[in-house]
């Protein structure tokens, strides 16, 4: 029972970021946001008894990919102004 | 308008899926054929006690040599186009990191490569494998190069482990096939007991070198991402 409601609230986070993540004025804001995104859905992985998908998506999906995120955002600014 | 239309039906279009997936839904009470014959056949067949790990090396094995090879084109394609230029580039004055990041990713870090090591290794016997304990490792020295961005690798340690593990797993699965019963079958090592580290035959070698490979190029990757982030 306390997992369904653990899962219904982090749904629900994960829902918001993501709106946040389209609807962000700033950049730097929604690469976040989508970053809160993967790391809520490794939770909901870890939940629904796959650790192995779980570990994979903590590490690429929150921990790389929003750091190669803001790589690329850096080197976007610096050419681009 | 017509944007506003589009994106409802597309909406509409989801929610009558997923709606009519909700409502065909049922829990099955034992398993469906293929999980069953993984769930049983495993621990005698393949001696895995991670039934995971056992589907990901040995049943369908050839999908992971494809899998680490797209991964390694991918990686050899960014190191092509990031190709760090020999022109003396401008000194980046990075601010230097905070007193908290930079001391916890000294403690941090051997732990981290620590715990990566720990995935690979015992990827027959806990949740993970090659591809989780690389990314984590991948994820070690990402913290490295945010404590000290102005950190070297040694590119040409990180190629030639790259390289020699890709080229090993091979190897591994063309012995399989000429001692075993087909290319990456791990029952050419003896299988020992089920649930020790060294069991299941080649599968503990060939998701440390999986794990290896997986870690140097996602290394490598944010080494060249750090590296180009220093020139105009």
């Amino acid at each position: 029972m306390i997992t369904i409601i653990l899962a219904i609230v982090l749904g629900l986070v994960m829902i918001s970021m993501a709106i946040a993540a389209l609807t962000a004025y700033r950049v730097r804001a929604a690469v976040l946001a989508s970053g809160i995104v993967s790391l809520i859905a490794s939770i909901i992985y870890l939940l629904l008894a796959a650790p192995d998908v779980a570990m994979t998506e903590a590490a690429i999906g929150s921990g790389l990919t929003t750091i190669i995120f803001f790589y690329v955002l850096n080197k976007i600014r610096r050419s681009d102004v | 308008m017509y944007k506003n239309m589009f994106i409802i039906l597309l909406l509409a279009g989801f929610g009558l899926l997923l709606g009519s997936f909700l409502l065909t839904h049922h829990e099955y009470l034992s398993l469906p054929q293929l999980p069953a014959y993984y769930a049983d056949n495993t621990a005698p067949e393949v001696g895995a006690a991670n039934v995971v790990t056992a589907v990901v090396v040995t049943y369908r094995g050839f999908d992971t040599l494809g899998e680490v090879t797209i991964l390694f084109v991918a990686a050899s394609l960014i190191a092509m186009f990031l190709k760090h230029s020999k022109a003396p580039r401008h000194d980046r004055h990075p601010r230097p990191s905070s007193v908290i990041l930079s001391t916890s990713q000294k403690l941090l870090f051997p732990l981290i490569v620590l715990f990566g090591a720990y995935v690979f290794a015992n990827g027959h016997l806990t949740p993970g494998g090659g591809f989780q304990g690389g990314a984590i490792i991948a994820t070690g020295f990402l913290l490295l190069l945010m404590a000290n961005p102005q950190a070297e690798f040694k590119h040409g340690l990180l190629n030639a482990i790259e390289s020699i593990s890709g080229t090993s797993y091979v190897i591994i699965g063309i012995l399989g096939a000429i001692l075993g019963l087909g290319f990456l079958d791990n029952r050419f090592i003896s299988l020992g007991q089920l649930g020790t580290l060294f069991s299941a035959g080649a599968i503990p070698v060939i998701y440390s070198l999986i794990g290896l490979k997986v870690g140097a190029e996602l290394s490598n990757i944010l080494h060249h991402l750090n590296e180009v982030q220093n020139e105009e």
